[in-house]
C-alpha cells in the first residue's frame, strides 16, 4: 500500500466494534474488514464510510490515516484489509482518536511484516536454543512440574505475576480463567499483579472507607464547578477523556450541559487545580485556554498528606464542609479532624506552596457560591498518589477532605475518582489466603518453585528490579543447565530434572505467557502464545464502569490463544494427570474448565454472580446484576455499551448506574468512614536515597506511547516504527542549567544510578524542569526506570514507584539528536 | 531513471540526504500528467511554483495550496540545514497544514518552529520533517516535496511524502 493512498472499505465491508485495549478510557472504535483485492469508491454512496473523496473532507469528519490500516491474513488464507477508525457515535470519544488508539492496526498481527515478532507457538528452550513446539507436549510440561510441585511441596511454591485487569492481556473473561486457575483450582497465595509486587488493591484506604475508587460519570468532569487533579496527567495518561469532558468544561462549551442540570443554581465556566510537582503537558494546555482559571499547586515530592492535612484543616476551620452530611452518612468526623490537624503555614512549609496559593484553592473548591449553594467539585487522581509516598496514608488524607466537604456521595458534578491506567476487567474467586506476600521478595529469597508471568512483564517495570531480574536469572540458569543436561529425556524425565533443579538446587523454573518474548525470554523455559483484543472476543469496563464487547475480528497467527482457554488447557492437563493415577480429590479442584470459547468463561465468571442457581462468592466488578449480561445484549449496546452495576434490562437494553453512592456507601453500615492519617514524612528507605543523591527522579507515561510498551519491544524492526522513531529510549526530562553543569545535551545518553541500581536515559532539556528534579519515562524497555526505585511499600505492599533519588552521569553523545525531535512538548496558546 | 533525469535536468537537485529524497519521490512526479499514466506506481503529481528563493525569509511562512487548490500549505525557511530542506542552505521545507489527525489548521510556531494545532494540541517538528512533538496526531504533517531552479531561484512543488488530511489520495 502506497504511503500516499488508502483503501477505502467498500459498503459491504465487514464492520465490528473494537474498544480500544490501550487506556482506561476505552475509546469506541469501528473496524471495517473486507477483501484485500477489493476497496471502496470515492463516490459516497461507493465506500462504508459514506464520504464523498472526490473532494476534500472537511476538518472533524473522521479521522482515516495510514496508521489505522494493514492487512491481515486469516486461517483460511483470506487475506483482508482493515481499518480501524474512531466512532463518531460512542458517548466516550465522540469520533475523537489517540496516537495509541490510532495505532491499533499497526499492532495487529499483519500478514506480511513482522512475522517472528510475536509468540505464535508454544516455545520450549532446549539445549541452548528455543524451538517451536506443540501445545500437547507444552501443557504436559508445565502441568507436569506444576503437579510435581503441588504434590511434594504444596501450592506455597507455585508463583505467578499476573495481569488483573481489563483490555489488552485482560478483560474479564481472562482474569476469570487465571484467577479460577490460580486460586480454586492451584489455590497458591504466592500471586503479584502485573505491576506490583503483592496481590492487593491500589486504592485499600478508600474502599475501607466505603468508596470504591470509579463512582462517578465522564459526564461529571463536565458539569463540574472545579476539578481538583492530583498526581494525574491527563492528556498524556486519559487523553480523550481530557479532551470530551474535561476541555468542554474550562472553555465553557459544557454550560447548557451544567444548565440542564442544575438550572437556577449559579454556575461558570471549570476551574482546574493540578496538584503534580512538575509543570505538565495537560497544566500547560489547560493554561492556554484559561490561564486564570488554572491553579499549579507544585508541591514537594512526596508531600500529599501534608497539603490535603492543611486543606482539610483550613475548610474545617472556614465552615466550608456538610456538617448536616456527615451527620447523617459518615462517621469518624471529630478523630480525623483532630488527628489529621496541621496548619496552612506548616503546610506550606512542608509542601514548599504558598499559604496564598492554598488558600486560593480552598476557596476555588470548597468555598460556598454566592447563592449559598456547595461547590461540585471532583477529585481526580492516579499514579502520583497510587505510586506515592505511602498509598495508603495520602488516599486517606484525600478521602477526609473529599467526605468532609461532601464531593463524593451522589452530588452531581464531584466525584473521588482514579483516572486509571488499564480497562478494568476484575472478576475472580477471593484469593485462597488473603495474604499480602511481597512477592518479589519472596523470589528473591529463594522462595517459590515455578514462577508464571502470565500478561506480565517485571523485568521492565517491578520496583527494585535489577535486584530482581539478576536472581530470577541466576535462579533461572540452574534450571536451563539441568534441562540441557538432560540429553533425550521424555517429557517424564524432563518433569523430574526440573523438579530436581528447583526443589534441591535453589532453581526457578519461568514460563512466559504473552503476546511477545518481552524481557522474560532471558530467564523463561518455557512460553505460550496469547492473543489480544481483536483476535478474542473480550469485555472490560473503562474510568466511568462503562462495559463494551471488544469484538473478534480477525484470526490469532499461529496456535494463539486466549488466556482464559490456556488456563482451561492448563486446568483439564492436570485434571487428567490426576484422574490417571486414580486421585479424583485432586481431579475435581481442576473441574469446570470446560470451555470451548470466552463467551464459555464469560458466563462461568461475570455472568456467575448474583446469578440465583450457583453458590460461592466471587469478586467481579460487575457485582450481583453481572448475570443479567449477556454477550447478544452487549454487542447490541455497541461501543457505548452499559455502565456498571445494571440496574435492569429493558426492552432489549442494558439499563447502568451512573453515579454510585447516592444513598448508601460500600460499607457494613453504608456510611462513609473517615480516617485518621497524620503526616509521616517520607518513608525510611526512600529518605536514605533523598540523603545521598541529587537528584529526584519524577517518572511516568507519555501520551504517544502510554500502555503501548509492550508492543514497542517487540516491533523494534518494523511496525509502528513511528512510534519507536519518536521514543526509541526512556526520555529523561532536566532543567538546561543542570544539564549545563553536568555537560549534558539533548539527545545525550546518560546514566541514572543508585544504591538499588542503574539505568540509562536519554536526555531531554526542559526548561520548566525544576533545578534537581527530573522526569523519566517509566515502563520502557530501553532505560528501565524501576532499576533505582527502591522496595519501599506502604502497609498493603503498595510501592513508592515515584520515590527514587539518584544521581546523573553522562555515557555518550548518542545518535539520537539526528533523528528525534527535542522540542518542547508543552502547548502555548 | 537516467531519462526521469534528463527530462527535468533544468532543476538543480538539492545534495546530499535532501537530494536522496528529491530523487526518490520526485524523480518519479510527473510533470505532464501524461507521463505518469499506465506506467507509474505513484501519484500524478504536477510541479507547480510556489515561491522564490530570494525573497524568502527565515521563520517568515509562505503560503500556497499543493497539490490543488483545497490543500493548504506553508513553506518555511527555517535558518539552519534539515533533513528534507532544499536550497542553497538546505533549510527550506514545506508541510500541509492540514493536521493529520483532524483536519485542524495547524499553525507556525517562529520560536520553536513547530506546528501547533488548536483543537487537540498536537505539536510537529518543522525540523524533523514534520514529526509528532506530543499529541494526538498518529501520522506526521504530511511533507510537501520542494525543487527549485538556481538560475531563476524559483521553488517547485513536486509531490507529497504522507497522506493529507481528509483524503484517500492525495491527487483528487
Amino acid at each position: 500500500m502506497s504511503e500516499d493512498r488508502l483503501v477505502l472499505p467498500p459498503v459491504n465491508a465487514h464492520k465490528t466494534n473494537l474498544t480500544c485495549h490501550f487506556c482506561i478510557v476505552g475509546c469506541g472504535y469501528k473496524v471495517y474488514k473486507w477483501p484485500e483485492n477489493r476497496e471502496g469508491g470515492k463516490a459516497p454512496n461507493q465506500n462504508a464510510l459514506k464520504l464523498d473523496f472526490r473532494k476534500q473532507i472537511p476538518a472533524f469528519s473522521v479521522i482515516a490515516t495510514k496508521a489505522q490500516q494493514t492487512v491481515v491474513a486469516d486461517k483460511d488464507g483470506g487475506r483482508y484489509n482493515v481499518l480501524i477508525v474512531p466512532d463518531n457515535d460512542c458517548v466516550v470519544n465522540r469520533g475523537g482518536g489517540s496516537w495509541r488508539g490510532l495505532h491499533m492496526a499497526s499492532y495487529m498481527y499483519n500478514a506480511d511484516k513482522q512475522p517472528n515478532a510475536r509468540l505464535i507457538h508454544p516455545r520450549m528452550h532446549t539445549g541452548d536454543q528455543w524451538l517451536d513446539t506443540s501445545w500437547k507436549q507444552a501443557l504436559a510440561l508445565y502441568a507436569g512440574v506444576t503437579k510435581k510441585i503441588l504434590d511434594s511441596k504444596g501450592p506455597r511454591e507455585i508463583a505467578f505475576d499476573s495481569a488483573d485487569h481489563g483490555g489488552a492481556g485482560g478483560g474479564f473473561e481472562n482474569t476469570w480463567g487465571a484467577g479460577k486457575l490460580m486460586f480454586t483450582a492451584l489455590q497458591t497465595p504466592l500471586v503479584r499483579i502485573h505491576n506490583r509486587p503483592s496481590y492487593n488493591s491500589e486504592c485499600h484506604a478508600t474502599r475501607e472507607m466505603g468508596i470504591m475508587e470509579l463512582n462517578n460519570s465522564y459526564e461529571d468532569a463536565e458539569i463540574a464547578d472545579c476539578i481538583m487533579a492530583v498526581g494525574c496527567n491527563p492528556y498524556e495518561s486519559q487523553t480523550n477523556y481530557f479532551l470530551y469532558h474535561w476541555v468542554p468544561n474550562l472553555n465553557g462549551t459544557s454550560m447548557d450541559k451544567k444548565k440542564k442540570w442544575f438550572g437556577t443554581e449559579i454556575i461558570g465556566k471549570a476551574r482546574i487545580i493540578y496538584v503534580d510537582p512538575r509543570k505538565t503537558t495537560t497544566i500547560s494546555i489547560s493554561e492556554s485556554i484559561a490561564p486564570d482559571r488554572v491553579l499549579h499547586l507544585d508541591i514537594q515530592p512526596g508531600t500529599d498528606v501534608a497539603l490535603f492535612n492543611g486543606l482539610f484543616t483550613y475548610v474545617v476551620e472556614q465552615g466550608w464542609i456538610d456538617r448536616d452530611f456527615i451527620a447523617r452518612r459518615t462517621k469518624g468526623f471529630d478523630e480525623a479532624v483532630a488527628a489529621n490537624r496541621i496548619s496552612l503555614e506548616e503546610s506550606s512549609r512542608i509542601t514548599g506552596v504558598s499559604v496564598e496559593k492554598l488558600k486560593q484553592a480552598a476557596e476555588w473548591a470548597y468555598k460556598p457560591k454566592d447563592d449559598g449553594k456547595r461547590k461540585r467539585t471532583m477529585h481526580a487522581y492516579e499514579k502520583g498518589i497510587i505510586w506515592g509516598n505511602d498509598n495508603y496514608a495520602i488516599q486517606s488524607s484525600l478521602l477526609d477532605l473529599v467526605i468532609a466537604t461532601h464531593n463524593v456521595g451522589g452530588r452531581r458534578g464531584t466525584g473521588c475518582v482514579r483516572m486509571g491506567g488499564h480497562q478494568e476487567g476484575y472478576a475472580r474467586p477471593p484469593h485462597p489466603t488473603g495474604e499480602k506476600l511481597y512477592n518479589d521478595q519472596e523470589i528473591i529469597a529463594g522462595k517459590g518453585m515455578i514462577y508464571t508471568a502470565w500478561g506480565a512483564n517485571p523485568f521492565q517495570s517491578t520496583c527494585n528490579a535489577e535486584q530482581f531480574r539478576e536472581v530470577v536469572l541466576r535462579r533461572s540458569r540452574i534450571v536451563k543447565e539441568a534441562m540441557q543436561k538432560s540429553r533425550r529425556a521424555t517429557t517424564e524425565q524432563m518433569v523430574e530434572a526440573i523438579y530436581d533443579a528447583v526443589a534441591n538446587h535453589g532453581g526457578l523454573f519461568v514460563v512466559n505467557i504473552n503476546l511477545y518474548p518481552t524481557m522474560l525470554e532471558q530467564a523463561a523455559h518455557l512460553m505460550l502464545p496469547a492473543v489480544h483484543p481483536g483476535e478474542m472476543n473480550l469485555t472490560s469496563m473503562n474510568g466511568e464502569r462503562r462495559m463494551r464487547l471488544s469484538q473478534r475480528f480477525m484470526d490469532p497467527p499461529g496456535s494463539a490463544k486466549a488466556d482464559c482457554l490456556i488456563a482451561a488447557d492448563i486446568a483439564n492437563t492436570l485434571k487428567e494427570l490426576y484422574k490417571a493415577e486414580g486421585n479424583d480429590k485432586m481431579a475435581d479442584r481442576f473441574k469446570g474448565f470446560e470451555w470451548k470459547t470466552e463467551e464459555d468463561a464469560f458466563n462461568d465468571g461475570f455472568r456467575l454472580q448474583g446469578a440465583k442457581d450457583v453458590g460461592g462468592v466471587i469478586h467481579s466488578q460487575g457485582g450481583d446484576t453481572g448475570y443479567l449480561a449477556t454477550y447478544a445484549l452487549l454487542a447490541a449496546a455497541g461501543n457505548n455499551g452499559v455502565q456498571l452495576p445494571i440496574k435492569e434490562v429493558s426492552n432489549g437494553k442494558l439499563i447502568g448506574t451512573e453515579m454510585l453512592y447516592t444513598d448508601k456507601f460500600g460499607t457494613d453500615d453504608g456510611l462513609a468512614h473517615f480516617k485518621p492519617s497524620p503526616w509521616k514524612g517520607l518513608l525510611p528507605a526512600v529518605q536514605g536515597q533523598k540523603d545521598k543523591y541529587r537528584f529526584w527522579i519524577n517518572n511516568g507515561r507519555i501520551n504517544e506511547t502510554w500502555q503501548t510498551m509492550f508492543h514497542e519491544l517487540a516491533a523494534s524492526n518494523g511496525y509502528a516504527a513511528d512510534t519507536t522513531e519518536r521514543w526509541p529510549m526512556a526520555p529523561l526530562e532536566i532543567n538546561p542549567q543542570d544539564a549545563q553543569e553536568l555537560g549534558v545535551a539533548s539527545g545525550d545518553i546518560v546514566e541514572v544510578f543508585n544504591d538499588y541500581g542503574s539505568t540509562y536515559a536519554m536526555a531531554y532539556l526542559v526548561p520548566t524542569m525544576k533545578r534537581n528534579q527530573v522526569f523519566m519515562q517509566f515502563g520502557h524497555f530501553n532505560g528501565v526506570m524501576g532499576d533505582v526505585t527502591t522496595e519501599a511499600v506502604d502497609r498493603n505492599v503498595i510501592p513508592y514507584y515515584k520515590g527514587a533519588w539518584a544521581n546523573l552521569r553522562k555515557v555518550s553523545s548518542g545518535e539520537y539528536k539526528k533523528t528525534v525531535s527535542f522540542k518542547s512538548r508543552l502547548y502555548t496558546a | 531513471m537516467s531519462e526521469t533525469v534528463s527530462r527535468r535536468d533544468f532543476f538543480k537537485i538539492s545534495g546530499g540526504v535532501a537530494a536522496g529524497v528529491g530523487l526518490a519521490v520526485s524523480g518519479m512526479a510527473a510533470h505532464s500528467a501524461e507521463a505518469a499514466v499506465n506506467t507509474s506506481t505513484n501519484l500524478p503529481y504536477r510541479s507547480k511554483p510556489i515561491a522564490n528563493i530570494r525573497t524568502m525569509k527565515t521563520n517568515d511562512p509562505v503560503h500556497f495550496a499543493y497539490p490543488d487548490s483545497a490543500s493548504p500549505c506553508v513553506a518555511i525557511k527555517t535558518g539552519n540545514p534539515v533533513p528534507g530542506g532544499i536550497g542553497p542552505d538546505k533549510d527550506i521545507i514545506a508541510y500541509s497544514t492540514q493536521c493529520t489527525h483532524h483536519g485542524c489548521p495547524v499553525s507556525y510556531d517562529p520560536k520553536e518552529k513547530s506546528f501547533k494545532c488548536p483543537c487537540h494540541f498536537s505539536l510537529f517538528d518543522a525540523e524533523k520533517q514534520g514529526q509528532v512533538i506530543c499529541g494526538q496526531a498518529p501520522t506526521k504533517l504530511p511533507q510537501i516535496v520542494l525543487e527549485y531552479d538556481t538560475k531563476s531561484g524559483s521553488i517547485f512543488a513536486v509531490s507529497v511524502i504522507g497522506l493529507i488530511y481528509g483524503r484517500q489520495a492525495n491527487i483528487l
